[in-house]
């Protein structure tokens, strides 16, 4: 039973990680007042970028800053896009998921021998409890180190988003950015900073799932979990814990629905999939509230205008 | 006059175009330290832009900017505030889901090392600043739970905390009952005395009156004139500031109602948080009369709209029109019943901005004939109808019948709703704040219409948070407090300090009623 | 100078200039990779119009994202962000290959019940998200996501169904013949149509190569609906009154939940449309297992970004990205440079439409800057 239960909580944190750094990118994004959904697109270069640098230096730590700095690098684009030129931050958003799976894809085909699938890594990412485990009951939540990292990451956002004078003025700059610049803080500069940092979480996000929970870059390895990440930003109303939790709800759906497929359950396994997605959808009937988006969420900041 | 020490700001020469409009020509103004100083102009007249010039907001494309005699490049609003000049914006520049003390120290925040807030510092040395100037708002208060009067001072003090000796205030009263102004021009003196110098940017002349020292007119863009404020009359200001002699008395007959249309018996509604924002509210309105409803933003002035409207559910009572209850139906069916509303918020209620003023103009009769037959709109009829309509009330541009909404001014967008709204031949007409962000012509209008419609016979209900508004425009003025009406008078048989006594909750000591 | 600014103005500009850098970032990507882009552009080309039966393949691939294109600029116009076509053109699929291999009808009836049964299971898709909205206020977007998923797996749950299941494949039966769409599909194939169609070579190229269907005429009279819809009727009014400005739109009576549920209902009926065309009208004939999402719907997307939302627009944004993709396919087996160097330009081409709808912002400038000078 204990063991069930351990892998059932080893699988629930599994599938949450790659979604809680999703998450994060967008909150610290929308909370500056930037709607992302190119996530998506992020991730999957991270997931590639942290694959291909993992397996040409054979570091997977190495991977996955660069997975880092590749959605970084992208989401640059975004940040142009949506606060310089003040374009439609929406359609932005749909051009980076283009871009972001073009990009990847191009560039596999051309470090991979043309193929779409990179190498394996020769050594993932490390799980927090190392590679040599007998104990049946750790080696189910033997977890990989960036569930653990994808935490950290959380309680740093929580504490920079409520604790930090740089965390009042991101608030600030994506509720009233007309207030933040009359009190002299740049706009701008905030919002680049937010949005760039969204795309370095998204990044790590993707490689999370290219450097620990597989070990190479596939065309489907990001496949949607921009988009539930997306969903719980929502979800979770904008707040690192928020969406800590609405992703750990989403992995807890996906691992049950891994247990229940395991075993000679009566339902088939194309339906038990369904799960987590009606579950959400559920859940946000039961608990739907007030909306509690950043007022100049997707909103161009113009100087002058109120 | 030379530059000197001896002043907090002089200016010389300000121009600042927005593409090929000259906003600011030329201006030279001169502030003398520890005076109240009043700018004012109409609406768009330029008084905004040259403080927000001063502030560094916007950079002038010529002219320069002396501070007790030395030269500043304001170049953002950081060297401003570094050289102590405080804004109060018009529009509050507050973040609504932040607490008082957040707003306050935000930018400016006292840290106790790596970025971390020290909020005990900062609270305690904001309630120091609230003590010495009789600035009473509680700290830790979010700002969307307290009243306008008090996002006011927690401007101020945003101000004041950081170190300002010069403050702006831009429209400072626009908002407020008599007895806040008063208040506020108590804290006013409190600074003065303590030697700060204080500018207020506004269109009223009763306040320049009761409060400023100085007064600078700003008309067009250019500079007209500086005054001793105690050497002027009320009218000779308001001339220099329109350009022209104006009227500032509104013009109409006595009224004579006639049987009562409109009836709303033991309103209750609930707010967003499902508490009673009104409460038992009873208000009749005969045809040929005007009823003004008197109140502090927030007292059920917004349910109360909601209600009549159908745009909310009643938790009891009733609001009937013609002996029909309309209540707990729908928009549609307040409008069927001929009630007609001009609502506060023309950009979010009254219009659709993308759409043309053709197409704004049938907004509630498309589905019926002429405008469309079977399902299918007739652009014939309707441009016809809307270019009849933009010479009827000479909404300008006169040719702007396919031009989207959004590119008309204010006035001539309020003119497309009330042309609309009166084109239904309603029998009752609803203008909640008609003539907010409005100049002095199209305030005129705006009157003149309302006056208009009651002498046609139909009865009219005037929301208005402006008690000048109400007082001079209403036949019976009604005031609202906490969801109820408190009191009704006859026009001309109560002062404005009565109202403005019963608008705060307070005791009706009046005689006449 | 004005007349400058008159052109820059136009929406068309804006997306040609998109497209235009769509191009150039490619061209710069081939060459920083060592491929010609000369070479490439004219491998694409020439893997567009060369052939009648390329042009014919675009045409029929066109099909599809043409029509979820012009679902989601239906729903955007009314306020909505249908990110949900690629879920409704799943769902129509798979009720069409249901009724499609159950029923087997005369033709005259068979395929109008088959692309009925497409299109109601699209709409009722769409009708469940523009119900969650109006009755819950629940994002549009999120129930989408969700439901996008919700339909792969139902449609891999269907496939795997005894009843439906081919046997030793991973798909369902082929649909009834009667249901097909496809032009002279039995003539092509018959002992004299084959004999006609050797005198004329190229229409044997497009007829008997292709799936010719009848899905572009389909799609262009949709295109043609949509837009009177939209433009010249009351329910379009007040559609794009609630999508412009719902607070408006409420309070000069109009019923906007309704409006909401009945704007997804038309869109997901679009969508739907697409898939049930694609069942009918091309080959296999059925759906297949999936393992991850086919991107119709999502294509849509691009197709109504690049359209700038008009319908008609859509038709021409469709046949765009559909060459691209089919005429990319040569860049790869021409000169061996990635494919996916379309989806990069793709992607670019987007990106710049978003930057682009600047453009008449800027014209506008350029246009009061020239009357300054004027005067």
């Amino acid at each position: 039973m204990l063991t069930k239960l351990f892998l059932l909580i080893g699988i629930t944190l599994m599938y949450s990680t790659p979604l809680i750094f999703g998450g994060l990118g967008g909150v610290i994004s929308e909370r500056s007042g930037v709607i992302n959904i190119g996530i998506e697109g992020m991730m999957t270069i991270g997931a590639f970028v942290g694959a291909c640098v993992g397996y040409y230096t054979e570091n997977p730590w190495l991977g996955l800053l660069a997975a880092g700095a590749a959605g970084g690098l992208i989401a640059l684009l975004h940040a142009v896009a949506s606060i310089t030129f003040k374009a439609d931050q929406t359609i932005s958003g749909i051009a980076i998921n283009l871009l972001g799976s073009g990009v990847s894809l191009f560039l596999c085909r051309l470090f991979f021998e043309g193929a779409t699938m990179s190498k394996p890594v020769p050594h993932k990412l490390p799980k927090i409890f190392g590679s040599h485990v007998s104990n049946n009951l750790l080696k189910n939540i033997n977890v990989d180190v960036t569930v653990v990292l994808a935490l950290v990451c959380a309680i740093l956002l929580w504490f920079v988003l409520y604790k930090t004078k740089w965390g009042l003025r991101i608030r600030s700059v994506g509720e009233h950015p007309a207030a933040a610049d009359t009190l002299g803080i740049n706009v701008t500069l905030t919002r680049y900073v937010c949005v760039i940092l969204s795309g370095v979480f998204a990044g790590v996000g993707g490689a999370s799932m290219t450097l620990a929970i597989i070990s190479n870059f596939t065309p489907t390895a990001i496949s949607g979990q921009g988009f539930i990440a997306l969903a719980a930003v929502i979800f979770g109303k904008w707040s690192p814990h928020g969406v800590y939790g609405a992703c750990i709800l989403f992995g807890f759906a996906q691992a049950l629905t891994v247990l229940l497929g395991g075993g000679n359950f009566v339902v088939p396994s194309e339906i038990l999939s369904m799960l987590p997605y009606i579950l959400t959808i559920v859940i946000l009937i039961l608990f739907v509230g007030k909306s509690s988006a950043p007022k100049a969420d997707g909103v161009p900041y113009e100087k002058g205008s109120r | 006059m030379e530059i000197g020490s001896g002043y907090a700001v002089q200016m010389r020469g300000i121009t600042k175009k927005f593409g090929s409009f000259c906003a600011l020509d030329h201006i030279d103004v001169d502030i003398k330290k520890g005076t109240i100083h009043a700018m004012l102009g109409e609406n768009g007249a330029g008084k905004s832009t040259l403080m927000n010039v001063l502030y560094g907001l916007y950079q002038s494309d010529e002219g320069e900017i002396y501070l007790e005699g030395q030269k500043v490049n304001m170049k953002n609003p950081n060297v401003a505030i570094a050289h102590g000049i405080g804004m109060v914006h018009q529009h509050f520049m507050l973040v609504d889901n932040f607490t008082v003390t957040q707003n306050i120290i935000l930018g400016n925040e006292i840290t106790s090392g790596a970025g971390v807030i020290n909020m005990k510092k900062a609270r305690e040395e904001i309630i120091k600043t609230i003590e010495k100037y009789g600035l009473s708002v509680d700290p830790d208060a979010k700002i969307e739970d307290i009243s306008v009067g008090m996002q006011q001072r927690v401007e101020i003090l945003k101000a004041l905390y950081r170190g300002a000796n010069l403050l702006i205030l831009d429209e400072p009263t626009a908002v407020l009952t008599p007895q806040e102004i008063e208040d506020l021009i108590k804290i006013m003196n409190n600074l003065i005395k303590d030697g700060k110098t204080i500018i207020i940017i506004t269109h009223k002349l009763k306040e320049i009156k009761e409060s400023a020292d100085v007064c600078t007119i700003i008309r067009r863009g250019k500079y007209i004139d500086t005054v001793d404020v105690k050497k002027v009359k009320e009218e000779e200001l308001a001339t220099m500031m329109v350009g022209h002699a104006v009227n500032l008395v509104v013009d109409k007959t006595e009224a004579t109602p006639k049987d009562v249309v409109f009836e709303i018996d033991n309103l209750t509604v609930l707010d967003e948080r499902k508490i009673p924002a009104v409460k038992n509210l009873s208000l009749k309105i005969r045809k040929g009369e005007i009823v003004g409803i008197a109140g502090i933003d927030g007292n059920g002035q917004k349910e109360l709209v909601e209600a009549i409207t159908n745009l909310t559910k009643v938790a009891g009572g009733t609001i009937k029109i013609n002996g029909v209850e309309v209540q707990n139906t729908s928009p549609k069916n307040t409008i069927d019943n001929k009630i007609a509303t001009i609502h506060e918020d023309r950009q979010r209620r009254g219009l659709v901005l993308n759409y043309t003023v053709a197409h704004n103009m049938v907004i509630e009769k498309f589905k019926e004939e002429p405008f469309s037959k079977k399902g299918f709109l007739n652009e014939k009829e309707i441009v016809e109808h809307s270019k009849q309509m933009i010479k009827e009330y000479d909404i300008r541009p006169d040719n702007c019948e396919l031009q989207p909404v959004r590119g008309l001014s204010g006035g001539n967008q309020q003119k497309v709703i009330i042309a609309r709204e009166v084109a239904n031949d309603p029998d009752l007409l609803i203008a909640v704040q008609p003539t907010r962000g409005l100049d002095v012509g199209a305030i005129e209008y705006v009157h003149k219409t309302l006056i208009r419609e009651r002498d046609k016979g139909k009865a009219v209900l005037l929301i208005s948070f402006e008690l000048d508004e109400v007082m001079n425009v209403s036949d019976t003025i009604a005031v609202i407090y906490d969801g109820k009406i408190v009191k009704s008078f006859k026009q001309g048989t109560v002062d404005e300090n009565t109202i403005g006594l019963l608008m705060a909750g307070g005791k009706d000591d009046a005689k006449n009623s | 100078m004005q007349k400058i600014a008159n052109i820059l103005k136009k929406q068309i500009t804006s997306t040609i200039i998109a497209i235009i850098f769509g191009f150039i970032v490619a061209a710069i990507i081939l060459a920083a990779t060592g491929y010609s882009p000369a070479d490439a552009f004219t491998a694409m080309f020439e893997g567009i119009f060369s052939r009648p039966k390329y042009i014919s393949n675009v045409i029929i691939k066109s099909t599809p994202i043409i029509l979820t294109g012009l679902s989601v600029a239906f729903a955007f116009k009314t306020g909505l962000f249908n990110m949900g076509a690629e879920g409704q053109y799943i769902m129509s699929s798979v009720f069409a290959t249901i009724v499609g291999i159950k029923l087997d009808l005369p033709p005259v009836l068979q395929i109008p019940m088959v692309i009925l049964a497409g299109v109601f299971a699209g709409a009722v898709y769409g009708a469940v998200v523009g119900y969650l909205k109006a009755r819950f206020g629940i994002h549009e977007v999120i129930t989408s996501i969700m439901l996008n998923w919700v339909a792969l797996y139902f449609s891999n749950f269907i496939v795997s169904l005894k009843t439906f299941h081919q046997p030793n494949s991973t798909a369902t039966f082929t649909v009834n013949e009667s249901s097909f769409t496809t032009i002279l599909h039995k003539w092509k194939v018959s002992p004299e149509g084959i004999a006609w169609l050797k005198e004329h070579p190229t229409i044997m190229d497009v007829l008997l190569k292709t799936d010719v269907n009848i899905g572009i005429i389909v799609a262009i009279i949709m295109v043609i609906v949509i837009s009177i819809l939209l433009n010249r009727t009351t329910k379009g009014y007040e559609l794009k009154a609630v999508g412009f400005n719902k607070d408006a739109a409420e309070f000069a009576g109009i019923n906007v939940k309704k409006n909401i549920l009945h704007s997804m209902i038309i869109a997901g009926a679009i969508a739907g449309l697409a898939g049930a065309l694609s069942v009918t009208g091309v080959q296999p004939h059925r759906i297949s297992t999936m393992a991850a999402f086919e991107n119709y719907g999502f294509n849509g997307l691009s197709v109504a970004l690049i359209a700038a939302n008009s319908p008609i627009g859509c038709l021409f944004a469709g046949l765009l990205f559909a060459g691209l993709l089919y005429g990319g396919q040569s860049i790869q087996s021409t000169i061996g440079a990635p494919s996916e160097v379309i989806n990069i330009m793709i992607g670019t081409i987007v990106f710049f439409v978003a930057l682009t709808r600047i453009v008449p912002v800027l014209a506008d400038k350029l246009a009061k800057r020239g009357e300054k000078h004027a005067h």
